[in-house]
């Protein structure tokens, strides 16, 4: 009994090391965990991209279950979202807000007058001041934001429909559930 | 040689630019210059997840340290900084994580390894020391003081 216990150690610790390595190794390092979800949305007062006088403030989203969308023209992967956006903020399931980040104002009007315009409010943060608040590290990440301002969710990287089905859908029906 | 000397030239030129970067921040006390530099070593830059603040050129990198010069200048203190940074980043920003609940098994998994490595260690030895010291029969001692004997012998011809 003792010799087959001991026989077995080196393949239990190598089991253990195993398990550790498939999950380690697996993970995506750019999938940093939030600490803002559970917070509020960082206070800001920042110009439109349609209109440097049109101020758009933080009080001004609360109200409505929304996701807040990181994008610039800079960023690849904001393009290969972009058509997911488009068709997201055409269905109606969701609003989508923008916050387009270190970009160029004529840049970034002149690519959502090309390839359509998701956005209801689309908030212009050229120094990037608010993207830091709100613990931006890369273009595009979307946040699930509820009419209190509440983060709820954030998800890194360009969103598919399958992200925006499998995990944010299910998580705007309980917000709007509760909410009503 | 040419190109170990164009690389070499290369390189001089690389670590002159980080210099460069680094340069612009200055401080009137060096205390606050002290902290300042510590404070971008410890941090990590969330872009290029390899590399600190201070040895960053990514955009965001750049952007922090601004944004941590500002608020040193401002007189916040270098605890505040890091709290600030935490709030928005995580504690993934930092290169030594707090010691906390969530993070025990980094912080003290080593030590307990260790002491388990120590007392099997431990083990064996007693037990090696064990196996030698038990006790002969009566037959093996009697076959130990004949061979004895019978080398003495032996010597004793030889000289």
């Amino acid at each position: 009994m003792n010799r087959y216990l001991r026989y077995s150690v080196p393949l239990i610790v190598f089991g253990i090391i195993a398990a550790f390595l498939y999950k380690g190794l697996g993970m995506n390092p750019r999938e940093i965990p939030s600490p803002l979800i559970g917070k509020s949305i960082p206070e800001f007062s920042l110009p439109s991209v349609e209109s440097a006088q049109t101020m758009i403030n933080d009080q001004n989203l609360k109200g409505k279950i929304y996701l807040l969308n990181v994008w610039a023209t800079w960023c690849v992967s904001c393009r290969a979202e972009h058509d997911t956006l488009v068709h997201l903020a055409r269905s109606g399931k969701v609003e989508i807000v923008g916050l387009n980040w270190k970009d160029e104002r004529v840049k970034a009007q002149a690519w959502l007058q090309q390839l359509g315009d998701p956005y209801t409010v689309n908030i212009f943060d050229q120094k990037g001041r608010t993207a830091i608040d709100l613990g931006v590290y890369g273009a595009p990440e979307t946040f699930l934001v509820d009419g209190d301002g509440i983060i709820h969710y954030k998800h890194a990287g360009p969103l598919t429909l399958g992200v925006f089905n499998e995990t944010l859908l299910p998580m705007i029906n309980d917000l709007k559930a509760k909410g009503s | 040689m040419r190109l170990f000397l164009l690389s070499f030239i290369y390189l001089l030129g690389l670590t002159a630019l980080h210099a460069a970067t680094l340069a612009e921040y200055t401080f009137e006390d060096p205390a606050q210059d002290e902290d300042f530099r510590e404070i971008i070593e410890e941090m990590r830059c969330l872009v290029c997840q390899n590399e600190s603040l201070a040895g960053s050129n990514a955009e965001l990198a750049i952007d922090l340290r601004n944004e941590i010069y500002d608020m040193m200048k401002g007189g916040q203190s270098k605890g505040e900084i890091i709290d600030f940074m935490v709030a928005r980043y995580g504690d993934f920003v930092l290169y030594s994580p707090p010691v906390k609940p969530s993070t025990y098994p980094i912080w003290f998994g080593p030590l307990i390894v260790f002491l388990i490595g120590g007392v099997v260690l431990f083990r064996i030895i007693k037990r090696k020391n064990q196996s030698r010291e038990t006790e002969l029969s009566e037959a093996e001692q009697e076959r130990l003081e004949k061979l004895l004997n019978q080398s003495n012998e032996q010597r004793d011809t030889n000289q």
